[in-house]
């Protein structure tokens, strides 16, 4: 009994598989298994990503106003109008102006979160679920709570109420160009959103650093704080930070949300995301312009990414730096 | 036995129940239970686009009037957000388009052939319908939509304010800048006009003798008297006096009866919120008069039903708007005096309503009557946009009016010949 017990267990589990149910076919090959699993997000990604990129590009040489279904094709003159078309020309400004603040910033604020839960040696996943928790709110909602709560132009509102304080009249955050308070209403909004997520990297790359080389380098003199950052910290970040600064980037570029909800018919601080929203699917409905502008962003954004990728060596092997 | 029976459950059984679990949830969605409120009707489903109106019970009453329709199954889509017309125009272009939907008459709805013509169910009533509603409607004879309402705007007052800063109404636009510098104080601004501005372009052109669009549609806004009412306009923008960024924008009493301005630009339909908040002490007053060749004005905006041309249910749809928006008067009485007040497009009904026969309401009848200016068809949402950025860019920004208006006036222009070559 207890012998062919034993042979029954020492048996190969496999071996017996295989004699009762052969795999066979398409069923017992990787193949299969490879499209079980990455057939169904192929597909929503040509139906619902690579059409309408198609589609869009089909658009862009045809006059398309109130129809996606276009017949008068006329060639580049939809490139010609966006790449005349002063709007669209005065929102790639405004995106590098936004960029201009908002990469950097960005940057600093959440590699300074970083820094400074990584020192915590109590309730770090406290503070780490805090600060990462605004990347779950929405930006329309997040928009809307700075327009309506914290940046409104009445006595009531948060801003106001404490420039009050010190006896500041009432500012007009959004609606008066001149000075341009509305910057600082979008930066912080989207500071607020996004510095956590940029933490959450940063922190993980902090942690894999060696310990080993804080070591030595206290060992051969080094100060801790900014001499320690400056030569090993910060180096040894350059990855991630390369990583971060092309993600903030097309982040910006992809800018939209809080622009559209702040700032509502302004002529001004409309990124390109916006004013191709209102050509095409705006008031205009202007498919074939609004179509040939997102080409022509794609297009930049792409050698944007390329160039600042050549510069900062990203995807290049540590051995090759 | 039973492990054999696990053995299946765990593979095909698995997909079967799937399949199953999917199939019985389209068999119920075709049920009774769907979501779609109505449930009364005979099988044919319409979908009906509404704006979010801001006053209480509004909502409700447009699904009740739904549900009451004994010929189709009427689902509601009410739609929020300050960007009903994106939504609208690009639904319009799918599969899942409404039947019928709200929206201002404009010509390009009707040159690609989206709205369906409703002079048949419409005729009958024609000559009880307001003459100029009926003409805001139509293209070379046909009538296109079926107006719900018309809504007056004007300024709203604090008389009690006005008597402390010793100041009468305005009747000239530069009375309207004193005023507000009079009436301001520490914790009350003189004048709210919308956060942007914009909803003032119209009276302001009127207000100056000019017009939208001449009668054979040609531009008619680029003259001396609106540029240099954009720049008195630019003047009171600067002069501190003005609330700007408030919370809730113009088409919203709250700014005015939180006692936050003395003067705000709306509707006729805040009226009961603005009585329930102040009673007695309103007052309204036209757009008033630009330069010396001017006039007051009034915008009567409204809105009005149309049905989807391109849609599967055109005859259905021709059926549920002539029930709701033709037949039932009492529940076009309930939608313009019940929540907000709203002049009836009817002319036996806006005499018969008795709560707009007395007091502010009436007041704001004889407005509408004496300064309205009504929509123009050929006067569609590109233009708007174009002297929207007039506001934004002469108003609120330093440009030239005189400039903003010419770049304006090339935009409208070129619309224009897209839209009658």
């Amino acid at each position: 009994m207890s012998t062919a017990t034993t042979h029954k267990v020492a048996q190969p589990a496999s071996a017996k598989v295989s004699k009762d149910r052969p795999r066979r076919g398409l069923r017992a090959s990787s193949t299969f298994n490879f499209w079980l699993f990455t057939g169904p997000f192929l597909i929503g990604l040509v139906i619902f990503v690579f059409v309408p990129i198609g589609w869009s590009i089909y658009l862009s040489f045809f006059e398309a106003r109130f129809t996606v279904t276009p017949s008068d094709f006329v060639g580049f003159d939809n490139y010609k109008q966006i790449l005349t078309d002063t709007d669209f020309r005065n929102s790639l400004v405004t995106f590098t102006v936004f960029a201009a603040f908002i990469v950097p910033a960005t940057w600093a604020l959440s590699l300074g979160l970083a820094l400074l839960v990584n020192q915590l040696r109590f309730m770090r996943a406290f503070f780490r679920s805090v600060f990462f928790l605004p990347t779950a709110c929405s930006y329309v909602a997040a928009a809307l709570i700075w327009k309506m709560s914290i940046f409104n132009g009445v006595r009531f509102g948060l801003a106001n109420t404490v420039l009050s304080w010190f006896g500041v009249d009432n500012v007009a955050w959004l609606a008066n160009p001149d000075p341009p308070w509305y910057w600082l209403v979008i930066v912080t909004v989207r500071l607020w959103l996004q510095s956590g997520f940029y933490m959450i990297l940063f922190l993980a790359a902090l942690q894999n650093i060696p310990r080993e080389l804080y070591e030595a380098a206290a060992i051969d003199g080094a100060k801790q704080g900014w001499q320690t950052f400056r030569y090993i910290t910060l180096p040894q970040l350059r990855a991630t930070s390369t990583a971060v600064i092309l993600l903030l980037l097309i982040a910006a570029y992809q800018a939209f949300d809080e622009f559209f909800n702040l700032l509502g018919k302004a002529t001004w601080g409309q990124p390109p995301l916006v004013e191709l929203y209102k050509m095409a699917l705006g008031e205009n409905q202007n498919y074939g312009a609004g179509s040939a502008g997102a080409v022509v962003l794609t297009l930049l954004i792409c050698i944007v990414t390329l160039f600042q990728g050549k510069i900062m060596g990203f995807g290049r092997g540590e051995e090759s730096k | 036995m039973s492990a054999m029976s696990n053995n299946n459950w765990s593979r095909r059984s698995l997909f079967r129940a799937a399949a199953g679990m999917a199939a019985a949830g389209t068999l119920a969605a075709c049920g009774g239970n769907n979501g779609r409120g109505g449930g009364s009707g005979s099988g044919k489903t319409l979908v009906q686009y509404f704006h979010a109106y801001g006053e209480a019970g509004v909502e409700q009453a447009v699904k009740r009037y739904a549900k009451a329709y004994k010929d189709a199954n009427v689902t509601t889509q009410w739609i929020t957000g300050n960007n009903f017309e994106q939504k609208l125009f690009a639904a319009l272009l799918t599969k899942n388009a409404p039947d019928v939907f709200e929206f201002h008459p404009q010509i390009q709805l009707v040159k690609s052939g989206q709205v369906a013509d409703l002079t048949d169910i419409i005729a009958p009533v024609k000559d009880d319908f307001n003459p100029a509603d009926i003409t805001s409607h139509t293209v070379d004879g046909k009538i296109y939509g079926v107006r719900m309402i018309d809504d007056p705007q004007f300024f709203f007052y604090r008389p009690s304010m006005f008597e402390k800063a010793k100041v009468e109404v305005p009747t000239t636009l530069e009375e309207l800048i004193e005023a507000a510098a009079k009436l301001k104080t520490s914790k009350v601004k003189g004048a709210f006009l919308g956060n942007d501005l914009t909803p003032l372009q119209s009276p302001l052109i009127w207000s100056a003798g000019a017009d939208t669009l001449t009668a054979d549609n040609k531009p008619a806004f680029n003259t001396d008297a609106v540029a240099e009412g954009f720049k008195q306009l630019r003047s009171l923008f600067t002069s501190g006096n003005l609330l700007l960024d408030a919370p809730a924008d113009w088409w919203d009493p709250s700014a005015f009866t939180q006692g936050l301005t003395a003067i705000q630009w709306c509707g006729m339909w805040a009226m009961p919120t603005m009585q329930k908040a102040l009673g007695d002490d309103i007052g309204i007053f036209p757009f008033p008069k630009v330069g010396s060749a001017g006039k007051e004005s009034v915008y009567n905006g409204g809105w009005s039903m149309f049905v989807n041309a391109k849609g599967k249910n055109v005859e259905a749809a021709k059926e549920y708007v002539k029930w709701l928006w033709i037949d039932q008067k009492q529940y076009q009485e309930d939608f313009s005096t019940s929540y907000g007040f709203h002049i009836p497009p009817r002319t036996s009904l806006a005499q018969s309503a008795t709560k707009l026969k007395s007091g502010l309401p009436a007041e704001g009848v004889k407005l509408f009557n004496e300064f309205g200016h009504f929509d123009n068809i050929g006067w569609t949402q590109a233009m708007i946009a174009a002297v929207n950025d007039v506001v934004a860019n002469s108003v609120r920004k330093d440009a030239d009016p005189k400039a903003q208006l010419a770049a304006a006036e090339k935009k409208v222009d070129a619309e224009l010949k897209n839209l009658f070559g």
